[in-house]
């Protein structure tokens, strides 16, 4: 009968338009990354190899504030060794965070960086950082985190203050009981 | 089933119908567009109750200040599971179930173009929700993350977010096989001097709304596949450990939730579109103007998503521009207020239940809409974010919106469906009952979300003790008129004065020309309708 004929055409038509919207979810994934990494969005800064500094330096002085943080999940300790530095917009500079771990084995983090406010963060690159890498640390091991950045002298002239700001999560698969001890660690903390 | 007793019985001097017999063949194994209806509608009742009696432990554990009744975790895991279930349990059944009854009878179409499928789409559904409401009876409990489904709380219940998971992707198989019907149904069912511009409104709003329905539950299928992925297969979609992002979710989440809105609404467009010239017994007022504006609202539906998420930091062009575009839907949807309005606009209307009905539904889903432009704002969204000024709105355009429409549908064509005609004074008690208590039970919900009281909270600060338990009686009233409404129903179904096929003096449209009940099939024969007899038909 025709009207069954144009019934599957619908059906196989609407089956084909519902697939495609499934992989559209999907490929909304890295359009995300991609639109965040253009606007700077949510602060995900820039990665920059060391050859390719050659910006030049600036006449002002910008504040860069130094923040770190752990997330629940993870038993170690976290901070930065200088709470913040004067830099010259162009010029490399370096700072270390200090990570401990409290637990009684070997944990695995990543830290993961933002830069606030969001609008500076596509003038903040990295050429060296902890956070390239996963990091081990074994147990009660101490370990200094260092990071080299270069804040562009495009950086608009009304941003004084950058804080950047790292959290540490735990990349283990953890038992429950880990999990409840790496709590009760951050509560005596 | 009561329904298929009376059926037998009053059908016997019209109706050859070849029911099969036996609750298997009749209710399992059907492929009837009739029968499937009443199946939708009546699961979508029942996931009504289920659904409202969380809300009643929600609104009794909110009566006062203090926790009484349950614990916090139970609590959101009411919070979640009532929203779950009247959103994909309640609210879409119902529509699917009015589209499968209606629908074919509208256009002269013998049955759904897909019948098979049809009976699949339906009974997926037990499935799906009997997973879900398995997760109460689990360790760790349902989900308790809020219906939205945020990670990385969502993540962090337990083992019920596999449950969840698979429940949403069972609801979606539905609801795309439904829609898909739909669309197979009216493009090619109809007919044949029936064209696109003669069909009612109820199905005009209904092939829209089947299109949203396919193009985002997909994507809501892939956002929680994607949940799944991060909680058991060690992916990083949301997880900001591995590189992901968790405002990434909320992005893909929204893009579904906004039309989704519109899915659970526009059919009740099309409802109130009916209902409102067969009492005001004058033609639809700009029925083309609704079309436009019905496909408007859903086109604007896809890109103004990122408004629910303003306070999770987005850029000023952002919030600018998705403030602008949501502002805009107010145009639309005013142009369809307005053409209800002019419709009745010296109308020699009467007030019968269906009517009542679809009136309050156009006054309170506009003071819905209202507030719904206010959160639009930007500025002052970060204010009313997450507090209980968004739950009375949603529940205004979806309770007294939604479900209203629903209600007025289900007593303007109860007649057609069962043969006999409802109480009309049952009706209007149920009517004011209803309509009276929604009002008690939402409307100081606005001023306890300005004053700040956060939402999916089980405790709250004293001074919104008394709007709480006004909310609460509020409520408790409405759950009451609702188990009448069923008395009502099944009372209907029974028996009571015999219906006619016209039912309505001022109703147009071909349902009416069947007998009621409807036989079990109608319209057997493919071949031209009577225009005369459409509200629309001459028109275009």
């Amino acid at each position: 009968m025709q009207r069954d004929k144009e019934n599957k055409k619908v059906l196989k038509l609407g089956l084909t338009i519902a697939v495609l919207m499934v992989g559209f979810g999907f490929a909304l994934v890295p359009l995300y990354d991609v639109i965040c990494d253009i606007t700077g969005l949510n602060g995900k800064t820039g990665v920059l190899a060391q050859q390719d500094v050659k910006e030049q330096a600036d006449n002002r002085t910008v504040v860069v504030q130094f923040d770190g943080t752990v997330n629940s999940d993870l038993p170690w300790s976290f901070k930065p060794k200088q709470f913040s530095m004067e830099v010259i917009p162009g010029k490399l500079y370096s700072a270390e965070y200090i990570a401990k771990n409290i637990a009684g084995y070997d944990v695995t983090g990543q830290a993961v960086p933002s830069v606030a406010p969001n609008q500076a963060s596509i003038y903040f690159s990295k050429t060296e950082c902890f956070c390239f890498t996963e990091q081990l640390l074994t147990p009660g091991e101490e370990k200094n985190m260092p990071v080299t950045f270069i804040v562009s002298s495009d950086l608009p002239r009304d941003i004084k203050v950058l804080t950047l700001s790292y959290t540490f999560f735990n990349k283990n698969h953890m038992t429950s009981e880990q999990q409840a001890e790496g709590r009760e660690i951050h509560e005596k903390i | 089933m009561s329904h298929d007793i009376t059926h037998d019985e009053m059908s016997h001097g019209h109706d050859h119908d070849h029911k099969p017999k036996g609750f298997v063949k009749r209710w399992l194994m059907t492929t009837n567009h009739k029968d499937i209806g009443t199946l939708y509608l009546i699961f979508a009742f029942a996931m009504f109750i289920l659904g409202g009696a969380m809300a009643m432990i929600i609104r009794l554990e909110l009566f006062q200040p203090g926790l009484q009744f349950v614990e916090p975790d139970f609590f959101n895991q009411m919070t979640t599971m009532h929203a779950l279930i009247m959103v994909f349990g309640a609210v879409m059944p119902a529509f699917v179930g009015l589209a499968n009854w209606m629908i074919p009878m509208m256009i002269g179409a013998p049955d759904m173009a897909l019948p098979r499928m049809n009976n699949w789409s339906f009974w997926i559904l037990p499935f799906a929700f009997t997973l879900l409401a398995s997760t109460l009876f689990m360790e760790g409990g349902a989900p308790a993350g809020g219906w939205t489904m945020y990670p990385p709380l969502v993540l962090q219940g337990g083992h019920n977010v596999a449950y969840l998971v698979f429940a949403v992707h069972l609801m979606g198989i539905s609801s795309i096989m439904g829609a898909i019907n739909v669309i197979a149904t009216i493009m090619n069912m109809r007919a044949p001097n029936v064209g696109y511009l003669n069909m009612p409104l109820f199905v005009w709003t209904w092939l829209i709304t089947a299109f949203l329905l396919i193009a985002v539950m997909p994507v809501l299928a892939g956002a929680v596949t994607m949940l799944l992925t991060d909680r058991y297969f060690d992916t990083s979609f949301f997880s900001a450990a591995g590189g992901g992002d968790p405002v990434l979710f909320q992005h893909i989440f929204w893009f579904f939730g906004h039309p989704e809105v519109y899915i659970m609404i526009l059919p009740a467009f099309g409802v109130v579109s009916e209902i409102i010239p067969t009492f005001a017994r004058k033609p639809l007022f700009g029925y083309v103007s609704m079309v436009y504006a019905t496909a408007g609202i859903a086109f604007l539906s896809f890109i103004v998503w990122a408004h629910h998420m303003f306070s999770v930091g987005m850029p000023l062009g952002g919030e600018l521009y998705f403030m602008y575009a949501t502002m805009m839907i107010a145009v639309p949807t005013g142009v369809k207020i307005f053409n209800w309005v002019a419709t009745m606009w010296k109308g020699s209307m009467t007030f019968e239940t269906p009517m009542l009905f679809s009136l309050a539904f156009v006054i309170l889903f506009t003071i819905g809409g209202f507030s719904g432009v206010m959160m639009a704002l930007a500025p002052v969204d970060l204010q009313y974010h997450d507090t209980y000024f968004i739950v009375a709105h949603f529940h205004y355009v979806l309770v007294t919106g939604a479900v209203f429409a629903i209600i007025a549908g289900a007593y303007y064509w109860l007649p057609k469906w069962s043969g006999h005609m409802y109480n009309e004074r049952l009706g209007k008690i149920h009517f004011w009952w209803s309509t009276i208590s929604v009002n008690v039970l939402f409307f100081p919900q606005h001023f306890l979300g300005l004053a700040g009281m956060p939402r999916r909270i089980p405790d709250y600060s004293t001074q919104f003790a008394e709007f709480n338990m006004w909310s609460s009686i509020g409520g408790f009233a409405f759950g009451l008129a609702q188990v009448f409404f069923i008395f009502i129903v099944w009372k209907t179904v029974r028996g009571g004065e015999k219906a006619t096929a016209q039912v309505w003096e001022g109703a147009k449209g071909l349902e009416w020309t069947v007998p009621s009940p409807a036989p079990h099939h109608t319209f057997e024969e493919f071949g031209p309708v009577d225009l005369d007899k459409m509200a629309h038909g001459k028109t275009h």
